[in-house]
């Protein structure tokens, strides 16, 4: 069985589910309530649970991250909305210092079982302050997990093992996926723990997640075309990354290109890319490639943004890069 | 630290393929112990260790092809404690200009360094693979695991026919490479000399006589024996010449010319002919023989040969001159050992006889000291029984 949602209704769904079935969990963040939130992800919650679950807050961040860790000590399973990463920076001393760092300093007395969701990367046309993908950031953060859903189904399903998960669990949704329709399989269970091959392949591996993996499917669709059966993995988990089931795949095809939004340097790609150079140099028949976003801004225009940003073409020129 | 290095086993080796290690780190290994089996162009060589030591490390894994001179292993000197300095560098060298550094080229590198992917190189290795002969078509041609696979399959299907012609072929090229050498850097000069052999022979039929079957001498020995007395005397005739001049040997490691019946020949060492009595080394060039044409010969035997001595036995001609194996400096050769017309005091008699020549290296003797060497060797062969001692 399975059934026709966007992205947008199965984040929705997913709140209302843990609204219903725990008393503890609420929701608050900027333009959360009354405005449905900016993405309109929260849209008629205000209305079915109220003002006490869902809180409209002050715009900062700091303070509002900082109170949802307060919350979660005091025996609450907060989610805190922060409306895109660029202004999560604000609340970056509440989730390092604080949120991260808390069992390890209280000697495992204390856990922050906190989840922060917050939208990222580019392509609406939202300039240098609401476009940047700093997920990656995060990604280097001990003390926290970090999600990138780019299914309808992890959209759906990942918030649930998030808010079981004893400490600070962050989710990233991408802008541009809200509108994203897709089939959701029932029932359907995931995880948080590993990362998952989209597309069977043996030539190439993609090793991307979030905004960029359907352009990663379309430049396997586009490559498999040409003659080159590329297999695109999905990392969903950005931390901790699931080493498994890159090298599995590496190995079998013995290329990687790793296509992330954030910018090129100290990137999550340059993570993974490192990661495979130390565990699979001797299966590797071609440098590992990257796909990432120009060293920019991210401009407002149309045009500038798209070419700033990794494409279909660009994945496919890179795969093919790979080949003689 | 000591650097177990990758011996020439032979003047004309510039490559040897690592085939198997026989230590492993940790091993303590004796002067003189076969530690690896190491494949020349021509036969496969147990390699010795030159010192003794402990292995470290083992720098170069099987089965791969590599230069004369590569550091293969490393051993820790007796008393080393492992993870000690490595070997200090060598005498400073004057200061090297400080020129500006070269922008790394992509394009140099490339010119540099094959490229070869991991997972080819790692396949060629495992599959004994030899890389330098394949043509990449990956990424700027680098070698791909696609193209190792392609050609493993290929030497899979071809290789029984093949890898004897390539042998035997390799084997043939080498020969040219080292003799091509020898006559194009070695001003050679050749003397000669008819050495009676009635006594020789003589004493031998007394000697074999009290001998066992399987122990007795043949003429060869006796040659190789006076070669070896005779150099004494002479030693501008015995050693190597390299590049920083000319190296007597303190001893006659005398290489002993053997043809392969595949064709082709090989000229082992006989270590230090001159201080053997007679039975050993008769029982060590049947040895030499018979490991030489199964192939299995040890390094030291490949590479010690101060002096080459060929000697074409009862199938021979009259006689032969060589060409002289590089870095040595000398080649004595004997014929057939027949009955020749012999004028001696005014008559005229018949006596067994043996033409002995010299080819040597005149940038090293003069015609005039090898013909007293062979006159040595003649009066030498004469005193028989003093040759066994």
């Amino acid at each position: 069985m399975s059934r026709t949602l966007t992205y947008r209704d199965a984040l929705r769904e997913a709140l209302r589910e843990a609204l219903v079935g725990d008393s503890r969990v609420f929701l608050m963040g900027e333009d959360v309530g009354r405005y449905g939130g900016t993405y309109a992800v929260s849209k008629g919650l205000l209305e079915e649970f109220g003002p006490e679950r869902i809180r409209d807050t002050p715009l900062s961040e700091l303070a509002f991250t900082g109170a949802g860790i307060g919350a979660a000590l005091g025996g609450l399973r907060p989610i805190v909305e922060v409306m895109t990463v660029n202004f999560s920076l604000l609340a970056l001393d509440q989730i390092v210092n604080t949120a991260a760092a808390y069992r390890h300093m209280s000697g495992g007395q204390f856990s922050i079982p906190l989840v922060i969701r917050m939208a990222t990367g580019a392509g609406r046309q939202v300039a240098a302050q609401h476009s940047h993908s700093l997920e990656g950031w995060y990604a280097g953060i001990p003390g926290i997990k970090v999600l990138a859903p780019a299914s309808i189904e992890d959209a759906r399903h990942m918030l649930a093992p998030a808010l079981a998960d004893p400490d600070p669990v962050l989710i990233f949704e991408h802008v541009g996926l809200y509108n994203m329709e897709g089939e959701l399989p029932e029932p359907c269970v995931v995880d948080i723990r590993s990362a998952k091959v989209r597309r069977e392949g043996k030539d190439a591996t993609i090793v991307t997640y979030g905004g960029s993996l359907a352009k990663a499917l379309q430049a396997a669709e586009s490559l498999a075309a040409q003659g080159i059966a590329a297999e695109v993995i999905d990392l969903r988990v950005l931390r901790p990354l699931d080493d498994a089931t890159i090298m599995a795949s590496v190995r079998k095809c013995r290329r990687a290109v790793i296509v992330d939004e954030g910018w090129r340097s100290v990137s999550l790609a340059a993570e993974v890319a490192a990661r495979i150079v130390e565990q699979a140099f001797y299966e590797l028949d071609a440098p590992v490639a990257r796909v990432c976003s120009a060293e920019v801004p991210i401009p407002y225009a149309k045009h500038m943004e798209e070419a700033a940003l990794p494409q279909v073409d660009k994945i496919v020129t890179a795969v093919k890069g790979l080949f003689g | 630290m000591i650097e177990f290095k990758l011996p020439s086993l032979g003047a004309d080796m510039e490559t040897g393929t690592l085939l198997q290690w026989l230590v492993k780190p940790g091993d303590v290994v004796k002067k003189g112990q076969v530690v690896a089996v190491v494949d020349t162009s021509k036969a496969a060589v147990d390699v010795e260790a030159w010192q003794e030591g402990t292995v470290a490390e083992l720098l170069v894994m099987p089965v791969k092809k590599i230069p004369v001179g590569t550091v293969l292993a490393t051993l820790l000197e007796p008393g080393e404690a492992p993870g000690s300095a490595r070997p200090a560098p060598g005498p400073a060298a004057a200061p090297a200009p400080l020129a500006e550094p070269a922008a790394p080229s992509e394009a140099a590198a490339r010119a540099s360094r094959r490229m070869v992917s991991p997972a080819a190189r790692k396949h060629a290795q495992e599959h004994g693979i030899d890389i330098d002969s394949l043509t990449g078509t990956g990424p700027h041609g680098a070698l791909t695991l696609e193209d190792v696979e392609r050609a493993a399959r290929q030497e899979a299907v071809a290789k029984p026919p093949v890898a004897l012609g390539d042998k035997t072929a390799e084997m043939r090229r080498a020969i040219a490479a080292a003799m091509a050498r020898s006559k194009r850097e070695i001003p050679h000069y050749y003397v000669a000399e008819t050495i009676p052999m009635g006594k020789v022979l003589a004493w031998l039929a007394q000697e074999n006589m009290k001998r066992s079957m399987t122990d007795r001498l043949l003429p060869a020995v006796l040659l190789l024996k006076a070669v070896a007395v005779a150099l004494v005397r002479f030693p501008e005739l015995n050693g190597l010449l390299g590049d920083d001049g000319f190296h007597a040997a303190p001893k006659a490691h005398i290489g002993v010319a053997i043809s392969l019946r595949q064709g082709g020949l090989i000229a082992p060492a006989l270590l230090d002919v001159g201080a053997k009595p007679l039975s050993q080394l008769m029982r060590e060039l049947t040895d030499l023989v018979k490991r030489c044409r199964a192939g299995s010969l040890r390094s030291s035997e490949m590479s010690e040969p101060t002096i080459t001595v060929t000697n074409l036995g009862d199938q021979g001609t009259a006689e032969v001159f060589g060409v002289i194996y590089p870095p040595q400096v000398a080649l004595v050769g004997f014929g057939r050992i027949m009955e020749r017309p012999w004028a001696e005091s005014g008559g005229l008699k018949v006596v067994p006889a043996t033409t002995a020549s010299l080819s040597a290296d005149h940038r090293v003797s003069d015609g005039h000291r090898g013909a007293l060497f062979l006159i040595e060797l003649r009066e030498v062969l004469q005193r028989p029984e003093e040759l066994d001692r």
